[in-house]
């Protein structure tokens, strides 16, 4: 008989990486399927398209610094589908194929793979592709097309490095009621047009493929919190501060500024806040300087979306909140137990 | 220090009018349509401190009692099983020796006298592994085959003719020291320096360490030799009042005790929150009176003397008798036990000779722990013998092991360590540094003196970091250099 020796603790809670982030991929399902059924042909191939691509390149990244295969631990799969999620429908396939590269490369890859990263590597590629190709990025198509189980959206199938194929054609003669290729924030933005609140919640606006149903984010979300796989106080902490902002620029002018469910309902706030504000490496540690990461996103995104260029602000917002991660968890230290008051 | 004190007299009376159990004398006025509001206010009034952790409690067969095992051939007793000096044998090699018979006295204030725990003969004084390593300086008895397991000595006292000092000193002679693990002679911790007044005793009786179930069969069997313990502690120590903590999974416990109580109400019972590390004493006082004990200072500087129900039982138990420590309750739990429960071990056992009759021969590659999972130690041999801090021996098969041995990512910020540590420190960042060797900016700008080596960032952490594995080695690392 041979006897092990090892320090204490000899006991573990049994949680480890990979379940955390499997789960928040089981939590992303829904999300996906309903993109699906909006969208058809062209949002499957795109989630697949983007989620091998992270794959793909996480495993030659793995390959080229010799590190052992992290594809195991599910979090190159969350920044494929996340990814995805926040493009538009009609994104050409070879577009997110780049995006998905440059997600991993620029986002993880470079600052030592999975904790080390200071940025949510799937906004790192959205912020890419922006830049790359802006047209692309705000080329909406309409949900439920008809022959949208069928066919493609036409430019999904644009050949690589090729200026994606013309939508309009395709678009006059998928028409459905209401649409008119802009998202409800720059709707308001340009025509002051204000959304249904039921659309806004079921998905019938036309958005990012995962953007459009707040109600369905919202199921997902409390699915991960219940299972304690997602810190609830920062979503709390950007749905509530962005609310309170929106509220209170409401207050001061109503002419001007949008009613609050636009702000709250749409833009990907509510992917933004539950699916990539909480990503748990790119956020902080400490009770208070969670609080302060959440409010900091929540503020800066009515900032953005109201004296910004971009009507979409969560995206540069979570950015900027997870540049400011460290400094937060560095000025906000938790309170010691019987540290003497000053 | 009045304030304080004022603080927590006021703060103990509310306690003794409210603090009953919940479903207990608090709901028993009124009709029915109050209890759901006393359910609720006694679930504000929770009995608790900030994080922790709630592992599974792995307590099993709680309804058998204390039992004894064959007695071994061969006893090791090391001369230092508490913190302090060694004791000094008063035996010599081939002397024989009566159960109970003291075989090594003090030396000096900080250290207890060893007793004989069976007739024998005395085989060797020599170096011997133990826990604290692999030579101790150890009294080797050879046990006489028909040594019987009853006490042969005992010089009866009468308690309360003692004074103060004489008291101290019965409890010395006795040999007791902390039976939670910590091994501090006991009677040091009743003295009080004089700087200090102690006003309340705390008897910890939250066996927060999954497995352990030696104190909770101490409360439920020997409850008289609890409270006896518990009124000579007091006098002791110089505390007007005592307050049994338990945890709110053990109530059977709180109401085998309960009819023992003096009438006068100077100890009250109390039950707190399950979870862990509801026994670290610093948890213990924060959730029974609410005080936090300064980072780096003693519940002593509150006017607080915290001891472990274990010991307070034996206390009752021995002194009167005017009998020494010679054998302990020590629960023998997990896969590679055969024979689990809680026995009555004479101090000195070997591990050997206990897993020969309670061990499990299936059990392969096979951990053997010391004390609690959370914070005991591995053995690193099966000579080791028993000694007065051992509250538990587990046997862990390979498959306990698995989450421990897989590997480990980076920390992932997931948080979790930080909303288990009980002392409010941010072991993330902790870690952090410790892998870039920064012990000083550990030491001074992450508070890593407070961490008390409790492990529940280690037993949370997803990513498998050894966290306070890490935090022991910088430790262990600016102690070594201090002096330099
Ligand atoms: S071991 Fe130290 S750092 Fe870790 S939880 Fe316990 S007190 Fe905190
Ligand atoms: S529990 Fe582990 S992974 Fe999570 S923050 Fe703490 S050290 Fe990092």
């Amino acid at each position: 008989m041979s006897i092990e020796l090892r320090p204490s603790p000899h006991l573990h809670s049994g949680r480890d990486v990979p379940t955390i982030m499997r789960h928040v991929v089981y939590a992303l399902f829904p999300v996906c399927a309903f993109s699906i059924w909006q969208y058809g042909l062209s949002a499957l191939a795109l989630i697949v398209t983007v989620t091998l691509s992270c794959l793909a390149a996480e495993r030659i990244a793995n390959r080229m610094s010799g590190t052992v295969n992290t594809l195991s631990d599910w979090s190159a799969t969350i920044t494929g589908v996340l990814l995805a999620l926040t493009l538009p429908p009609a994104f050409p396939l070879w577009m997110g194929a780049v995006a998905g590269f440059a997600a991993i490369w620029l986002g993880k890859s470079l600052f030592g793979g999975l904790g080390h990263n200071p940025f949510n590597p799937a906004l790192v590629g959205r912020a890419f592709v922006q830049a790359a190709f802006p047209t692309a990025i705000t080329t909406w198509a309409p949900a439920f097309a008809p022959q949208r189980f069928s066919e493609f959206i036409p430019s999904s199938l644009t050949l690589p490095f090729m200026v994606p194929n013309d939508i309009s054609a395709w678009v006059a003669a998928n028409m459905v009621d209401g649409f008119t290729g802009a998202t409800p924030l720059a709707r308001w933005k340009f025509e002051h047009f204000v959304y249904p609140v039921e659309d806004m919640i079921t998905g019938a606006a036309s958005a990012s493929s995962g953007e459009t149903s707040a109600l369905l984010l919202l199921v997902c979300g409390l699915y991960l919190i219940a299972r304690k796989f997602m810190d609830w106080r920062i979503p709390v902490a950007v749905v509530g501060s962005a609310m309170i902002m929106a509220w209170g620029f409401q207050l001061y002018d109503a002419e001007t500024y949008p009613p609050m469910h636009l702000a709250l309902l749409s833009g990907g706030l509510m992917l933004g806040a539950l699916f990539m504000a909480t990503d748990m490496a790119t956020s902080p540690v400490t009770p208070m300087g969670v609080w302060v990461y959440g409010a900091l996103i929540g503020v800066l995104t009515i900032l953005i979306r109201y004296f910004g260029g971009l009507t979409e602000g969560v995206m540069y917002a979570i950015l900027v909140g997870n540049a400011a991660a460290p400094l937060i968890d560095k000025y906000l230290q938790p309170k010691v137990f019987g540290a003497r008051k000053k | 220090m009045d304030v304080i004190v004022e603080e927590i007299l006021v703060k103990g009376k509310g306690g003794r009018e409210k603090g009953n159990p919940p479903g207990r004398e608090g709901r028993a006025e009124g009709a029915g349509w109050t209890s759901p509001f006393s359910l609720l206010s006694s679930l504000f009034s929770k009995k608790d401190f900030a994080r922790g952790i709630h592992p599974a409690s792995y307590k099993g067969g709680l309804d058998q009692p204390i039992r004894r095992m064959p007695f071994p051939r061969k006893l090791v007793l090391p001369l230092a099983q508490h913190i302090g000096k060694p004791a000094t044998p008063l035996v010599a090699v081939g002397q024989e020796v009566l159960r109970g018979q003291p075989i090594a006295s003090a030396n000096g204030p900080l250290s207890v006298p060893i007793h004989a725990p069976a007739d024998g003969v005395v085989e060797a004084i020599a170096l011997q592994p133990s826990a604290r390593g692999a030579w101790t300086e150890s009294i080797v008895l050879r046990v006489f085959e028909a040594s019987v397991q009853e006490m042969g000595w005992s010089q009866p006292l009468d308690i309360d003719a003692l004074d103060h000092a004489q008291l101290i000193a019965a409890i010395q002679a006795s040999g007791l020291v902390g039976l939670g693990g910590a091994a501090f002679p006991s009677h040091a911790k009743f003295d009080v320096p004089a700087q200090h007044s102690v006003h309340t005793l705390i008897v910890n009786g939250c066996e927060c360490e999954p497995y352990l179930t030696c104190d909770y069969k101490l409360m439920r069997e020997w409850p008289q030799d609890l409270i006896a313990g518990t009124r000579i502690a007091m006098r002791a120590s110089g505390a007007q009042r005592a307050v049994i903590g338990v945890e709110d999974n053990k109530l059977d416990a709180l109401e085998a005790i309960r009819p023992h109580l003096p009438a006068d109400g100077s100890i009250t019972l109390q039950a707190v929150a399950t979870k862990y590390p509801q026994g670290a004493e610093k948890m213990l006082i924060k959730s029974l009176l609410g005080l936090d004990v300064p980072a780096g200072g003693l519940p002593v500087q509150l006017g607080i003397v915290v001891n472990n129900v274990g010991t307070l039982a034996l206390l009752g138990r021995l002194l009167p008798q005017g009998q020494g420590l010679i054998e302990r309750v020590v629960t023998l739990a997990g896969p590679g036990i055969k024979r689990p429960g809680d026995y009555w071990i004479p101090l000195g056992t070997t591990l050997r000779s206990i897993l020969d009759w309670a061990g499990n021969p299936e059990c392969g590659e096979r951990e053997v722990i010391l004390g609690g999972p959370m914070m005991g130690q591995a053995a690193s041999s099966l000579d080791i013998p028993v000694t007065k801090g051992t509250s538990g021996i587990l046997v862990f098969d390979k498959r306990m092991l698995e989450p421990i041995t897989q590997h480990s990512w980076a920390c992932i910020h997931c948080s979790e360590c930080v909303n288990a540590c009980p002392m409010g420190l941010n072991p993330s960042q902790l870690g952090m540094l410790a892998g870039k060797l920064e012990f000083d900016e550990m030491a001074q700008q992450y508070h890593l003196g407070d961490c008390f080596e409790c492990g529940c960032c280690t037993y949370v952490c997803p990513s498998h970091i050894p966290l306070v594995q890490q935090f022991r080695a910088a430790k262990a690392f600016l102690r070594e250099r201090k002096p330099l």
